[in-house]
């Protein structure tokens, strides 16, 4: 197992994600000798995970099952345990486009935070690309060092314990790409001019307020920047659901309520009291997030 | 500028795949010298933007030339400027300059910016307009007569937003961050195998070949006589990445899943139908000449398009096809023995591919595609292993919610997501900040999962709903579904 590239089997060492059902779902690292606890019962890692494959059903002790899966920067950002405020996917993948980030891009990145787009940058960099990422947090910086360690990745990845805004990423001119997510990103856009390569590169900052949106833009211009452009991007999920309506009795023979598109069930029952009409919908939640922040990129280029 | 020796890598040669920009407007182009192009209803050469560095912005000259764009700091000087509009009139005489003056400055080959800078001096109201109100005006102004062009790198973020732009109905209105959710959702990254089935002009096969950088393989699935490549070709990858990248019919699916393929491509693998491509024209008319010069010795053509389809947005010159008539024998039979030779090799990388799907252990499965979505993924699923992601594109949400369904019906997958993005972009300008357009709907839907192992029991029972639920489980789902 690693972040950076998959394998059929479960191994000793690994973490993997398991998955109840129904967006329920944890991290493990698996041990020869560990338990993990679950509410259909106890998983017994030695016997129940080490050697089978990614993607099994694996029986815990109450008759209950689950599955075992591959972790991927995806599974990750929605698993993870939260130091801070985190980067979802959706985001993520918009910022991971419009930064071209491929295999062999160099990315600096601040602050680390909890690792979530991390993940995600040093997947798509790998195996030729490196990133340098900068959290002024001591533990934070730490704690992030360790995950990247147990997920295969420290080889791709260098931590840097430091303010980015007044020491900047620690390397010049070799990134392709920088992005930032701190509060305020127009003190360190002169630290990520000179952390991109000579013949330019691309910018993001990530902010949830226009006002931190306004100041870094005008920073970006100031910088010589080029392309500044600014956006937003929303996730809308849909439930797929069965809804059934109920066609109102408006008094005609029952023969003539029971048009095509009505439930069959209607049909078979000997005397319908009244026609239900059957259809399948994406049904949007009741809630669903409004706003992450704003994306402003921008481009650094040779003249 | 400074120290750096930029490598070449980063300077314009001849036969690259570029792409200009205007403002927000791009088109891809292949470079060849002494070739015009016609771009933002201009004619220009590139021939003068070889050797130049990527990035750069040029000034179109006369005779469609271009020069290089000296950056000029704004001379304008913005010291008058009015409160408000309210003594400003519409009487349509403000600007003191003519549609026939503006000509003949224009003629004259008068520089962009000097023509702005007249219409500036030469408006009486411009003085009472309000600062934000001048900048508009300026703005407008350049964009019409100082228009230059910047010479850029291909990449997924260029060539989705440009195709998205110029031809939506090329690539099933995949909007650029609704691609941007394929690639990342599919985990697509170096190493992996993935399997990729579209009919986006070769835009989403180009965008996974872009974030695998060479490393790992590629098998495209295709409908009809061959795979369409023409955005792919717009990237420029290296030879190198065409390396693993495969190729296989669609309709053969069938025969492999069932196991009785390897007989039919030894034997009926001649029986190919000819290429049906729409959006290769140019392909077509190449092969029915091709067709007919061979006829005597009943050889099938095949298409290759990686090679011979130019893309589809440049205008690039028709082969004359007077030469293959008029052509020698000789030349006849070298044709016929390359046809054979191509031929020999599109069903060997043919094979190749279906070694690699009965593996049955792809990393991966991408759907983008005009065609009903749940039978494709259905058979399609067969060949990815456990554990895996698969991302299903539709322009509609409605086959999306039968392919949810049917999935569940057959099982093996887990964490269905049925999502679509919603995409704004913001004018961000002191004090006068605000939402750009709201663009929904247009940019398509997604439903993606992951693969999980396949049970043997549960598989006969296919026909029951929500195999994958236990019975506990199944208690409390309807509980939160009522």
């Amino acid at each position: 197992m690693s972040f950076a590239e998959y394998r059929e089997l479960i191994n000793d060492g690994d973490t993997a994600i398991v998955f109840l059902g129904h967006d329920s779902m944890f991290p493990i690292t698996v041990q020869h000798g560990s338990q993990t606890q679950t509410k259909y019962g106890v998983i017994r890692h030695s016997t129940d995970l080490v050697g089978k494959k990614f993607g099994s059903k694996v029986t815990c002790s109450k008759g209950g099952w689950v599955y075992i899966l591959h972790p991927t920067p995806e599974l990750w950002t929605i698993n993870l345990p939260h130091r801070t405020q985190i980067l979802y996917s959706t985001d993520i993948s918009i910022i991971t486009m419009m930064l071209e980030l491929k295999p062999g891009s160099v990315v600096c990145e601040s602050g680390t935070g909890s690792g979530s787009l991390s993940h995600a940058i040093i997947r798509s960099v790998a195996p030729t690309g490196h990133l340098y990422t900068v959290e002024f947090h001591q533990q934070r910086a730490e704690k992030a060092m360790e995950e990247f360690r147990q997920h295969k990745v420290d080889h791709l990845v260098t931590v840097k314990n430091q303010d980015v805004c007044k020491n900047g990423f620690g390397v010049s001119h070799v990134a392709d790409a920088v992005f930032l997510d701190i509060p305020s990103p127009w003190e360190a856009i002169s630290h990520a001019k000179e952390a991109l390569k000579h013949e330019g590169g691309r910018i993001c900052s990530f902010s949830p307020c226009i006002e931190q949106v306004q100041r870094t833009c005008l920073a970006l211009e100031e910088h010589g920047f080029t392309e500044v452009s600014t956006l937003e991007i929303l996730l809308r999920v849909y439930d797929v659901r069965t809804v059934s309506l109920s066609v109102p009795d408006l008094g005609r023979p029952a023969d003539n309520q029971t048009s095509s598109d009505v439930n069959e069930k209607s049909k078979q029952s000997p005397a319908p009291q009244q026609g239900t009409a059957l259809f399948k919908s994406g049904v949007s939640p009741r809630e669903t997030v409004g706003h992450t922040g704003y994306l402003t990129f921008a481009t650094k280029s040779l003249f | 500028m400074e120290e750096s020796v930029p490598d070449r890598g980063q300077l314009i040669a001849e036969s690259d795949y570029v792409v200009l920009k205007r403002e927000e407007v791009y088109k891809a182009v292949q470079v060849q010298r002494r070739k015009k192009i016609i771009f933002e209803k201009q004619w220009i050469h590139l021939d003068n933007a070889i050797g130049k560095h990527y990035g750069t912005t040029f000034e179109i000259t006369s005779g469609g030339n271009l020069e290089p764009k000296i950056k000029v700091v704004a001379a304008t000087e913005l010291k008058e400027a009015g409160a408000d509009n309210r003594n400003i009139v519409d009487d349509g005489k403000s600007q003191k300059l003519t549609r026939d003056d503006i000509e003949a400055l224009k003629e004259k080959g008068i520089k962009g910016q000097e023509i702005v800078q007249h219409l500036i001096e030469n408006s009486t109201t411009f003085r009472d307009k309000t600062e934000f109100a001048q900048e508009k005006y300026i703005k407008k102004k350049k964009k019409k007569y100082d228009a230059a062009i910047t010479i850029v790198k291909p990449s997924t973020r260029i060539l989705s937003m440009m195709y998205y732009a110029r031809e939506p109905g090329k690539i099933c209105n995949l909007r650029y961050d609704t691609l941007a959710q394929l690639l990342t959702l599919g985990n697509i990254y170096a190493g992996s195998k993935v399997i990729v089935m579209e009919t986006c002009a070769g835009l989403v096969l180009g965008s996974v070949m872009e974030r695998m950088g060479g490393f790992g393989s590629v098998i495209q699935m295709y409908p009809g006589g061959g795979p369409v490549r023409a955005a792919t070709d717009c990237f420029g990858f290296p030879k190198s990445f065409y390396k693993n990248l495969y190729e296989f019919p669609l309709s053969k699916v069938e025969n492999l899943v069932s196991g009785t393929f390897s007989s039919q491509t030894l034997v009926s693998g001649i029986d190919d139908v000819p290429a049906d491509e729409d959006s290769n024209g140019l392909a077509s008319e190449k092969q029915d000449v091709e067709e007919e010069s061979s006829s005597a010795t009943e050889m099938e053509t095949v298409t290759d398009t990686s090679t011979q389809n130019p893309p589809d947005l440049m205008e690039s010159s028709s082969e004359t096809t007077d030469n293959h008539q008029k052509g020698q024998k000789s030349e006849k039979k070298q044709l016929v023995v390359e046809k054979k030779r191509k031929q020999d090799e599109r069903r060997k990388k043919e094979s190749e591919a279906a070694v690699l799907l009965q593996h049955r252990n792809a990393d991966g499965l991408i759907v983008a595609s005009r065609f009903h979505p749940t039978p494709v993924v259905l058979s399609l699923l067969e060949f990815v292993a456990p554990s895996r992601p698969f991302v299903v594109y539709c322009q509609y949400k409605e086959p999306l919610l039968e392919c949810y369904t049917k999935l569940r019906e057959k099982g093996a997958v887990i964490n269905l997501k049925l999502s679509e993005t919603w995409l704004r972009n913001y004018q961000v300008l002191p004090n006068r900040s605000h939402p750009k357009l709201v663009m929904s709907g247009g940019g398509g839907y997604i439903l993606h999962g992951i693969t999980v192992v396949k049970e043997a029991s549960k598989s006969k029972t296919s026909g029951q709903e929500k195999v994958d639920e236990p019975l506990a489980k199944k208690a409390k789902v309807e509980e939160l579904e009522s």
